[in-house]
């Protein structure tokens, strides 16, 4: 059941990446992210992290996405024109691409005791104690100055983007006859 | 509920699977020439770490990985915003969204 899930999900989420690669029009690349994140919320879920899954949909898939389309919608992108770029990135880039590919992957597989690992259920061993108990526990008791700190981090990323997205100066026309004059 | 959480699915594959999307975002970013785009990329990356994050948690019963996972939600989410927001005035200023026009830091 899990190998299928997996592999059903696993897929969809290359399948989805690749597609974000191979579009040339910016809206069909950000609904193939849209999938990628849904499918990796799927993925979450089988890994016991229930929470994580929910907000991937929330705060990814949702917020983050929405803003992106907003923003594609906004500035009317139109189909990018390929140019390949400099010659160093083809002749360049690539390979390191694959070699960076290759690292990763040897160093995940080969790191010690994980090749055959098996995984297990969920964090805790514990009955009655749900891996959202566990999540609880430690990010409103251990951990709480950090997270209000997030939230001061976001106050502040809110008003840099209002910052930056405001022009000095301009109104808004109530209406297209006090635009024109 | 356990029987369904009870996996069978080994955790390199996980890994594998991150690497790959990680290795697609370094080439998605290398690629695009569409500046919203590129920082969809850079979205895809996070995602791919993010996986191997919770992999690893799931793996050594571990809630740290999760909480980790949930502060890089966060900021990814904040950065996303004044990301866009740089986005937007980079238009207003230069009407084009090609990076191949917004060189000017280029050497």
């Amino acid at each position: 059941m899990h190998l299928i899930l997996f592999f059903l999900f696993a897929g969809f989420c290359l399948a989805g990446a690749i597609n974000l690669l191979m579009q040339t029009h910016p809206i069909n690349s950000a609904l193939s992210l849209i999938v990628v994140m849904t499918s990796l919320a799927v993925l979450y879920l089988l890994l016991g992290a229930e929470f994580l899954a929910i907000a991937q949909i929330i705060v990814y898939s949702g917020a983050v996405m929405v803003l992106f389309t907003f923003v594609v919608m906004l500035l009317n992108a139109g189909r990018e024109e390929r140019t390949l770029g400099s010659h160093a990135a083809t002749r360049v880039g690539f390979p390191a691409v694959v070699a960076l590919f290759a690292v990763l992957a040897t160093i995940l597989i080969r790191a010690q005791g994980l090749g055959a690992a098996r995984l297990g259920e969920g964090l805790s061993n514990a009955p009655g104690q749900s891996n959202l108990f566990l999540l609880s526990q430690v990010l409103f008791h251990d951990l709480l100055l950090p997270f209000e700190v997030t939230s001061v981090l976001i106050l502040i990323a809110i008003l840099g983007a209002v910052a930056l997205a405001h022009v000095e100066g301009s109104k808004i026309p109530d209406s297209e006859g006090t635009a024109s004059k | 509920m356990t029987s369904f959480i009870q996996n069978d699915v080994p955790l390199s594959w996980y890994l594998l699977l991150s690497a790959i999307l990680f290795s697609l975002g370094v080439i998605g970013f290398l690629i695009k020439r569409n500046l919203i785009t590129v920082f969809m990329s850079i979205e895809l990356m996070l995602n791919a770490v993010n996986l191997s994050f919770v992999a690893f948690a799931c793996q050594w019963h571990e809630v740290r990985g999760q909480i980790f996972v949930f502060f890089v939600m966060m900021v990814a989410a904040a950065e996303a915003a004044v990301g866009l927001a740089i986005i937007i005035a980079v238009f207003r200023a230069r009407s084009t969204l090609a990076v191949d026009y917004i060189d000017l830091m280029k050497l």
